[in-house]
């Protein structure tokens, strides 16, 4: 059950990567954002399998939910029709997938030649333990990381501002 | 046969080379930003499954971080992209080439 599992939803997250990226019918970034939210749901699926609980759900929460919506407002605020009428040149897709690809077979020949670890695994990633260490040997990483929230909350309202100095 | 770590981490590493390629190929920017989502998502995948498969819940809350700065980029960079539309009316990075010699 868990192997058929794992090849769905790992079979699932790489087409739906795919038709990001490259999508044949369409070149339109809504049909891109519309998959990309595909791809992270069954990434989570995949957290899952993993028995990472919590993460999976603020997968879908983050991803899916905030970081996609903002995705899609902003198409919805860009001119997405002149993007459609583009030629697409063919040196640059040849050349960007040779070198893709030989960055791909180094990461496969290094993953072929190393030792991986073999622990048996026994891990949960519930909230209770995640939320132990993030308040405890963590506590200060959380901390930098809701400042730099703050910033981000703070620039983006800077950059949006009509009269921008 | 059993799924061990390489089979997660091969999808890692190819969902990682779809984000790279999108952000090679593909010329809108915000496309551009979905490639660099993809290839986030895949090194929190891999972080995730060696957690999963050295007993340590270490990675699992860097995975936690990396999904709130990922979420705290996209704002800015976003934001960035509304105000370059403003000002030049367009999302192509064909058409930003002001500080090409």
């Amino acid at each position: 059950m868990h192997e058929f599992l794992f090849y769905t939803f790992a079979l699932l997250t790489l087409v739906f990567g795919f038709l990001v990226i490259a999508n044949p019918f369409s070149l339109n970034p809504v049909t891109s954002a519309m998959f990309l939210v595909l791809t992270i749901v069954s990434l989570a699926g995949l957290f899952v399998l993993l028995h990472a609980y919590f993460l999976a759900a603020v997968q879908i929460l983050v991803y899916a939910g905030a970081v996609m919506v903002l995705f899609l407002f902003v198409i919805m605020l860009l001119d997405i029709k002149a993007e459609e009428r583009r030629k697409i040149r063919t040196f640059g897709i040849v050349s960007g997938v040779i070198a893709v690809g030989a960055i791909l077979t180094i990461f496969m020949v290094t993953l072929a030649k190393s030792a991986l670890p073999g622990v048996s695994p026994s891990l949960e990633g519930a909230t209770i333990p995640l939320g132990k260490l993030l308040f405890t040997d963590y506590v200060l990483p959380f901390e930098i990381v809701s400042v730099l929230l703050l910033v981000a909350m703070v620039g983006v309202i800077l950059l949006s501002k009509k009269d921008l100095k | 046969m059993n799924i061990g770590l390489e089979h997660y981490l091969v999808v890692s590493a190819i969902l990682f080379c779809l984000g790279l390629a999108g952000v090679l190929v593909r010329r809108n920017l915000l496309v551009i930003y979905m490639g660099l989502e993809l290839m986030l998502n895949a090194a929190n995948l891999s972080l995730v499954a060696f957690s999963r498969f050295t007993n340590n819940l270490d990675g699992q809350v860097f995975v936690f971080f990396v999904i709130t700065v990922a979420a705290a980029e996209v704002s800015v960079g976003l934001a960035l992209i509304v105000a370059l539309y403003r000002k030049r009316q367009t999302a192509h990075v064909e058409d930003l080439t002001t500080m090409k010699l």
